[in-house]
């Protein structure tokens, strides 16, 4: 192949090592107002009064909005007012919005906003929310509209219930010798884009309500403001440029909302509502939270017979996407393993926390953490090696998944090679633990993982291309460059598939939902796989049309032609051909006569055979595929202080193809950097009312520059045949193995079993002490 | 409230503009005078994302005033015009979504000019000031080393 695995520089290079490159935040309007927001400074507490009456005063002020009247909202179930009403849910809530001049104005008469609350107790983890005399987050669960697969159980705390029900649970433990149980917990953490969330929007005299946004769902925007105000959905056009990050974080639709009730509120004005990073990391959703039990049988040999899982997620305040997260937790709830017999109860709880929206890996990362760590103990109860015991449990095609997919060569990756290509790399050969001396001592933990993406079944994703004079041709899809690369991808496809220069392809760079077609949500590691199905269809178009005014120019049959280097040409004598130039728009006779016009080519492509889950047994078709990969983490340990310090992370990723390959490393290790920071550092941190104590990134720090590890990576190639060129997602495989693998390795290490997160010397100082 | 006229040079070119006392450098270059190379991240000093150079020296401009900056040569990253450390940054794939990538050059550029012999501990010293949420920092390693080795060989 030419083009595909060629490590193609971005489309978009240029623009982003010069400053050119435009983000929502860059594109001003002179006349632009600004909304800014007053949060709630409680967990949860009873609005008792809002008085408006100073901040009015202020120049400048042009609208102030608080929350009565507004109908609810959320995507699968409407449980969440857009500014609180009666009651705060979570520190860090909106609770009206102050539409000014300038930023100072707003802010100035936000402080003047005189709120009464009184304060309620507060569910600070979704174990309390589980509990039968936990305040109650929602006292009318059952009264808000839903989807009819969303299960809550008014009364209680539980939002979502998902069961999975496979095989039979007391033949499972009969055949089991050993059994081991684990119990884990953390708290929700940050995505912290480096471009936090901003909206501007605006409604023009007729009604069409423009909204400029930082998203990776512009499409859902649309739809959803549709759908909660009743507003006419063909006049509403959404436009996203460049996203600074988005990592899951920018999948929900909030700040979008918010804009548009400022923007009505002040005669249809532009106003934008741009976070800052405190309210990024407050008022916007979260990465979720997790409290887990895993139980898990298996027989002397180490071959798996049982496992039970319950996941109590940490919805935060409302359901929103933790409802889509809990079922994505429970469909691959025992991780990339062959269990006949499979018992989890998967509930989205509310607590009094932001709530959450997807975070790279989709509750992946989270359930792998708490799966892969109780391996590890039943590896060491079996005394046996922690490679050897995932190898022979491994998944792979004959197997059916929790929700009783049966898996075949395509839609799994090989699980087992990468498990032994992984032994090369990370030097399993020499042992888990190397001492250093007295002090320090290096030591490797492993794990594994598996994902498909569980997106809507009826998702869609559609190309068009179009031609230049000079035959150069352009891509328009609906997929959001978040920074992944997926549009240059995406020519280096079209490149491949028309034997053209890439160079000679231009992509359309930015997102507007009135010309672009759609494509679903920039999430799931789905991009590529979808955008590429509808882009091979979009080129398979055009080369049709092109073929057929080229046969009649250069009469001969359709049969014998072929495309290639922007040529339409007979396959035996490739001298008799037509310039793509000369035929794209029309093609032209000497005399003037034309004929033909111009070529728009189009596809699309929807996932096939995905089905609801049995509300019973969870039985259904969840997702396309599943990507496997397999992981290690080594670290050096210190034990005499506990510290410790990151020397090599390593992924092997069943990817199918390499489509470009510096683009892919990068997916790999950026994701193993944020799963590495996320497993060693990040949480949020509250106090009795419920209040994050971090909400900055001094005291709350990703990793920086220089505290990463070495990196390794390696690759598995199965394709997966119902993607474009076998291409399988990876965007956030390197992320799902590392908090286990780091775990594994730590517990290894300090010789304790670590069951939380994140991993700080101070949690395992505590874990000694035997006091968490 | 308090305005000031005041003229600032950035990248080369004399420019008047009216700010309130309380106007960051930040706010002042992206809002009047349109150049949003540099990125607001955190408005704390805490990202580095909105990193320019003052007098040749990398700095935070959401922790300058405006008026602060009279009398001093200013040069943002659209100031810049295809030096070495942004090729590298383009050749090695030293971004993603690109918001943190200004502020690494505008940090990585004058680190060239001022400490092109730095070791890995002084490049750590540097960039350990800017986050990077995409990228490994593998990537943004090799970028800088490779363009301080062609600056030492040129
Ligand atoms: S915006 Fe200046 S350091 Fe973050
Ligand atoms: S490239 Fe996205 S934050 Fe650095």
């Amino acid at each position: 192949m030419e083009v595909i695995g060629k490590s193609v520089i971005r489309k978009e290079a240029q623009d982003k090592v010069t400053g050119q490159a435009q983000y929502t935040h860059d594109y001003h309007t002179s006349k632009k107002l600004s909304g800014r927001v007053v949060l709630s400074p409680y967990g949860h507490a009873r609005i008792l009064s809002i008085d408006t009456t100073d901040a009015r005063k202020v120049p400048g002020v042009r609208a102030i909005i608080t929350g009565e009247q507004l109908p609810l909202t959320g995507e699968s179930m409407r449980d969440r007012p857009p500014l609180a009403t009666d009651k705060v849910r979570y520190h860090g809530e909106a609770v009206a919005i102050v539409v000014a001049d300038t930023p100072n104005q707003g802010d100035l008469a936000a402080s003047l906003i005189q709120i009464q609350y009184e304060v309620l107790p507060v569910v600070h983890t979704p174990t309390q929310a589980f509990q039968q005399n936990s305040p109650l987050v929602h006292e009318h669960l059952g009264e808000y509209e839903r989807e009819k697969d969303v299960y809550p159980v008014p009364g209680t705390n539980i939002a979502h219930h998902v069961k999975i029900r496979k095989g039979n649970m007391e033949k499972g433990w009969g055949e089991s010798s050993v059994t081991v149980e684990g119990d884990y917990s953390f708290s929700p953490s940050d995505h912290a884009a480096m471009e936090t969330r901003s909206s501007t929007a605006e409604i023009t005299p007729d009604g069409t309500i423009k909204i400029i946004t930082s998203s990776q769902a512009p499409f859902m925007v649309k739809q959803l403001i549709a759908s909660y105000f009743d507003e006419d959905i063909g006049k509403i056009v959404v436009d996203t440029p460049l996203v600074g990050g988005a990592y899951g974080g920018k999948a929900s639709v909030q700040l979008e909302i918010l804009a548009y009730l400022s923007s009505r509120a002040v005669g249809g004005r532009a106003v934008e509502i741009f976070n800052e990073r405190e309210q990024d990391m407050m008022m916007s959703p979260s990465h979720i939270g997790l409290d887990a039990k895993i139980k898990i049988g298996a027989d002397h040999s180490g071959v798996i017979k049982a496992m039970e899982i319950q996941f109590l997620w940490d919805g935060g305040a409302y359901s929103d996407k933790a409802i889509d997260l809990t079922r994505a937790g429970a469909v691959d709830c025992t991780g990339p393993y062959k269990v006949d017999h499979v018992w989890c109860d998967s509930y989205c709880m509310y607590t009094n926390h932001t709530y959450a929206a997807p975070f790279r890996g989709f509750s992946h990362s989270e359930l792998s953490f708490a799966v892969e760590r109780t391996l590890d103990l039943l590896a060491k109860k079996l005394n046996m090696d922690p490679l050897e015991l995932r190898e022979r449990n491994a998944i792979q095609p004959g197997h059916t998944t929790p929700t009783r997919v049966l898996l075949n060569q395509s839609n799994v990756g090989n699980l087992q090679e990468c498990i032994s290509k992984l032994r090369t790399l990370i030097r399993w050969e020499e042992g888990p633990v190397r001492e250093i001396n007295e002090r320090l001592v290096r030591v490797k933990g492993v794990s594994c993982s598996w994902k498909t993406s569980t997106i809507d079944s009826n998702a869609p994703s559609g190309v068009i291309l179009t031609f230049n004079r000079d035959g150069s041709i352009n891509l328009m899809s609906g997929v959001v460059e978040i920074g992944t690369g997926t549009k240059t991808v995406l020519a280096q496809i079209l490149a491949e598939k028309l034997k053209m220069d890439v160079d000679k392809i231009h992509v359309r760079m930015t997102v507007d939902t009135q010309t672009t077609p759609e494509h679903w949500k920039t999430v799931a590691s789905r991009g590529i796989y979808m955008a590429g199905r509808a882009l091979l269809e979009a080129a398979d178009d055009v080369i049709a049309q092109l073929k057929e005014i080229a046969s009649i120019v250069l009469r001969a049959p359709i049969e014998d032609l072929e495309v290639a280097h922007m040529k339409v040409f007979t396959r035996d004598d490739p001298r008799i051909s037509v310039d793509f130039k000369d035929i794209c728009y029309g093609y032209q006779y000497p005399n003037g006569n034309s004929i033909g016009g111009q070529i728009i080519g189009r596809g699309n492509f929807i996932l096939r055979h995905l089905s609801h889950l049995d509300p019973e047994t969870g039985e259904g078709n969840p997702g396309p595929e599943w990507t496997v990969a397999a992981y290690g983490v080594e670290v050096e340990f210190d034990r005499r202080d506990l510290t410790y310090r990151l020397i090599k992370a390593a992924s092997v990723i069943d990817i199918g193809i390499v489509l470009n390959e510096k683009a892919a490393l990068g997916q790999v290790m950026g994701a193993m950097s944020m799963g590495l920071s996320f497993a060693g550092r990040e949480t949020f941190y509250y106090d009795e009312f419920g209040r994050v104590l971090n909400p900055q990134l001094r005291t709350y720090r990703p990793i920086r520059y220089g505290e990463n590890p070495e990196y390794l990576v390696d690759f598995v190639y199965t394709p997966d045949l119902q993607a474009a060129y076998g291409a399988r997602g990876v965007g956030e495989h390197g992320l799902l193995g590392m908090p286990s693998a780091l775990g594994n390795a730590l517990s290894l290490a300090a010789n304790v079993s670590l069951h939380h997160l994140p991993l700080t010397p101070e949690l395992i100082w505590k874990t000694k002490a035997g006091n968490v | 409230m308090k305005l000031h006229t005041i003229q600032l040079k950035i990248n080369d070119e004399q420019q008047t503009v009216t700010v309130r006392s309380g106007d960051t450098l930040l706010y002042t270059i992206r809002k009047q005078l349109g150049l949003t190379g540099a990125k607001p991240g955190c408005l704390n000093g805490d990202c580095g994302a909105c990193t320019i150079h003052v007098d040749g020296w990398p700095m935070k401009s959401c922790l300058m005033m405006a008026v602060e900056g009279e009398g001093k040569q200013i040069t943002t990253i659209e100031g810049l015009k295809d030096t070495p450390i942004q090729q590298a940054f383009v050749q090695h794939f030293a971004f993603q979504c690109g918001y943190c990538t200004p502020g690494f050059i505008m940090n990585g550029h004058s680190l060239l000019q001022k400490k092109p012999d730095a070791d890995d501990s002084t490049i750590k010293e540097w960039l350990e000031s800017n986050i990077c949420r995409c990228t490994s920092y593998s990537e943004i390693e090799k970028a800088i080393k490779f363009a301080l080795e062609k600056n030492k060989s040129s």
